[in-house]
């Protein structure tokens, strides 16, 4: 069992090594694909997207009287 | 009443198109595309001919970089819901969540899974379970798209939910009705095609280029063949769903056909604009011409909304004035009644802060009765309701017309193809290269009708736009607008780059 779930992992890692090592116009690819990555969740959404709520408020009921608040505060 | 600055609302509005216009560069060829790939690969495998399998190894290689290319563009829209409209994520988060938890796990599974055989696994695996493989992308992908475009029908018909005061949330009550809803499915239907149609331009424009150019013939004429007979079926059925797209529309959400129509007074029998230029000056209440010139078709629009010759379309006119004779509320009424939700929902709010149990219950009756017009009561006057007219209609009329142009195109290309007679008309595989950025203008043009023309709303009736974004500050919303402007201008340009250099190699083939 052990050794049949060994070849499998080999055999999945064989095939995805050979695929991305036999790659040409790939490789600029994913390049192009993890250099976005990183602009668009390390910087991006690190320095300009804070979700809101979950920044000014701790619980789900805080969030829920905000939300309340906005909805109700120019009574007419 | 809404507090919101315009300036953070046109911003927030802004920068939410630019991310959507420029992701839906991306994600309609990749639906298409796949499609046609495993098309040209069932070919190889059917037949055995290597040709085929070059065919399509070709096309997969310019699906990889536009994959590549428009890969998390998406991801963007999803930061500016938590950061620019927080109200809105938190009012519909509980109907959001399953669809785009569902097309996450999706597109994870069946994508990644498939997508890593359909590049890797030309000679790892057996060509059936490398054809199975293709076509599991194909519809992977395509799914993927079923479960936003489930969210977006909600938006524009929400079904299937409840709005909790005492959580300020929606929540689903049916999710089978949110998945079924006609809105969603038309919209899926129509957009998934127009998505084929958009990748049958591609295969055509570049295999036109091949042949203007006299090189690569053969590819280029095989390609033809699957690509026009793939087009035109997908075309005809781009067309009953744009109807029934059309027919949900009219039911739903009437001002937008009025506004996709330029139809100030509503009438009977009413005719469907074929081409016309809006008088500018026209609004609901003045007796100006509604166009300088336009074609007509006589009762269209009454066929296209409605199924019946005889049917009365509304009017602008008629949406915010209210017609008795046609059982129209008004605008008016509408917005006290929101005005009355909306004070319930307050009188609900303190009662259960000061722990009137009775007042709440009394509270909560007024509100439930008055809550179908919710998102009136947040409005400042009865124009608010109309949306933009002429960018609503000139986009719906885009849409429609290059739509028939394409239709016509793949008849003409797949009878051009069929007698061999490709290369001798020059003139008209210019027309069909030159018709890919009518394809792009189109897929825009549809989603501008789509989401301009249901201005105010965020969720119809029940959220205005003013009411869904966050209180933060417009200037970080204008940087962070620029800023990808410029990111996506040079993911674009890395795509048209990357692809007419791949395309100027050219397949492998004598």
């Amino acid at each position: 069992m052990k050794s049949k779930m060994l070849h499998l992992f080999k055999s999945v890692y064989s095939f995805y090594y050979d695929g991305f090592n036999n790659m040409k116009l790939g490789k600029t690819l994913w390049l192009l694909i993890a250099f976005k990555l990183f602009i668009l969740f390390a910087i991006i959404k690190w320095l300009f997207f804070p979700d809101v709520l979950h920044e000014q408020f701790q619980t789900d009921k805080e969030r829920s009287e905000y939300i309340l608040q906005q909805l109700t505060k120019d009574k007419s | 009443m809404i507090e919101h600055s315009e300036l953070l609302v046109d911003w927030s509005r802004a920068q939410f198109a630019l991310t959507a216009l420029y992701h839906w560069i991306f994600v309609p060829l990749t639906l298409g595309l796949t499609f046609i790939v495993a098309i040209m690969e069932t070919l190889y495998v059917k037949t055995g001919d290597e040709k085929w399998k070059r065919t399509t190894k070709y096309w997969m290689g310019l699906l990889a970089i536009n994959f590549a290319i428009g890969l998390a563009t998406g991801i963007i829209m999803e930061f500016e819901f938590g950061t620019n409209w927080s109200n809105y994520s938190w009012i519909v988060g509980d109907i959001f969540g399953a669809p785009l938890a569902i097309e996450g796990l999706m597109a994870f599974f069946m994508e990644s899974t498939f997508f890593a055989i359909m590049f890797f696994g030309w000679e790892k695996v057996s060509k059936k379970k490398h054809l199975l493989s293709t076509w599991l992308v194909a519809i992977g992908s395509n799914l993927s798209a079923l479960w936003i475009l489930v969210a977006n029908g909600w938006m524009q018909h929400p079904v299937g939910m409840h709005f909790n005061p005492d959580t300020a949330r929606n929540e689903m009550t049916n999710f089978w009705a949110i998945l079924f809803n006609p809105n969603a499915y038309s919209k899926f239907l129509h957009t998934i095609t127009s998505g084929y149609v958009l990748a049958t331009l591609f295969v055509i424009s570049v295999s036109s280029w091949y042949l203007i150019k006299g090189r690569n013939i053969q590819f280029a004429k095989r390609s033809i063949m699957v690509a026009a007979s793939f087009g035109l079926i997908v075309s005809l059925f781009n067309l009953t769903t744009g109807d029934d797209s059309a027919r949900q529309v009219a039911m739903h959400q009437p001002m937008k056909l009025a506004a996709m129509e330029g139809l100030y007074d509503g009438k009977s029998a009413a005719p469907i604009v074929a081409f016309g230029i809006l008088n500018p000056k026209k609004d609901y209440l003045n007796d100006e011409e509604e166009f300088f010139y336009k074609i007509e078709i006589p009762e269209g629009l009454s066929l296209l909304g409605f199924h019946s010759f005889n049917a009365y379309v509304p009017g602008i006119k008629q949406l915010v004035l209210g017609d008795k004779e046609h059982n129209i509320t008004s605008t008016a009424t509408k917005l006290a009644i929101g005005k009355r939700a909306v004070n319930a929902l307050t009188a609900y709010k303190e009662a259960k802060k000061s722990g009137d149990e009775a007042g709440a219950v009394t509270a909560l009756k007024t509100f439930e009765a008055n809550s179908k017009y919710l998102g009136y009561g947040y409005l400042d006057k009865v124009e608010d309701v109309i949306p933009n007219v002429p960018m609503t209609f000139y986009a719906f009329h885009v849409m429609v017309s290059f739509g028939f142009w394409f239709i016509f195109l793949f008849i003409v290309m797949l009878y051009l193809a069929m007698t061999n007679e490709l290369e001798q008309k020059r003139w008209f595989l210019k027309l069909a290269l030159w018709s890919l950025p009518l394809g792009y203008a189109a897929q825009e043009a549809g989603w501008i009708v789509a989401e301009v023309g249901r201005q105010p709303w965020a969720i119809q009736d029940m959220l205005p736009v003013g009411m869904s974004t966050s209180q933060i500050s417009s200037g970080s919303v204008m940087f962070t607008f620029w800023m990808f402007a410029i990111l996506f201008t040079a993911l674009l340009i890395a795509e048209v780059k990357i692809m007419t250099k791949q395309i100027k190699i050219g397949p492998k083939e004598v």
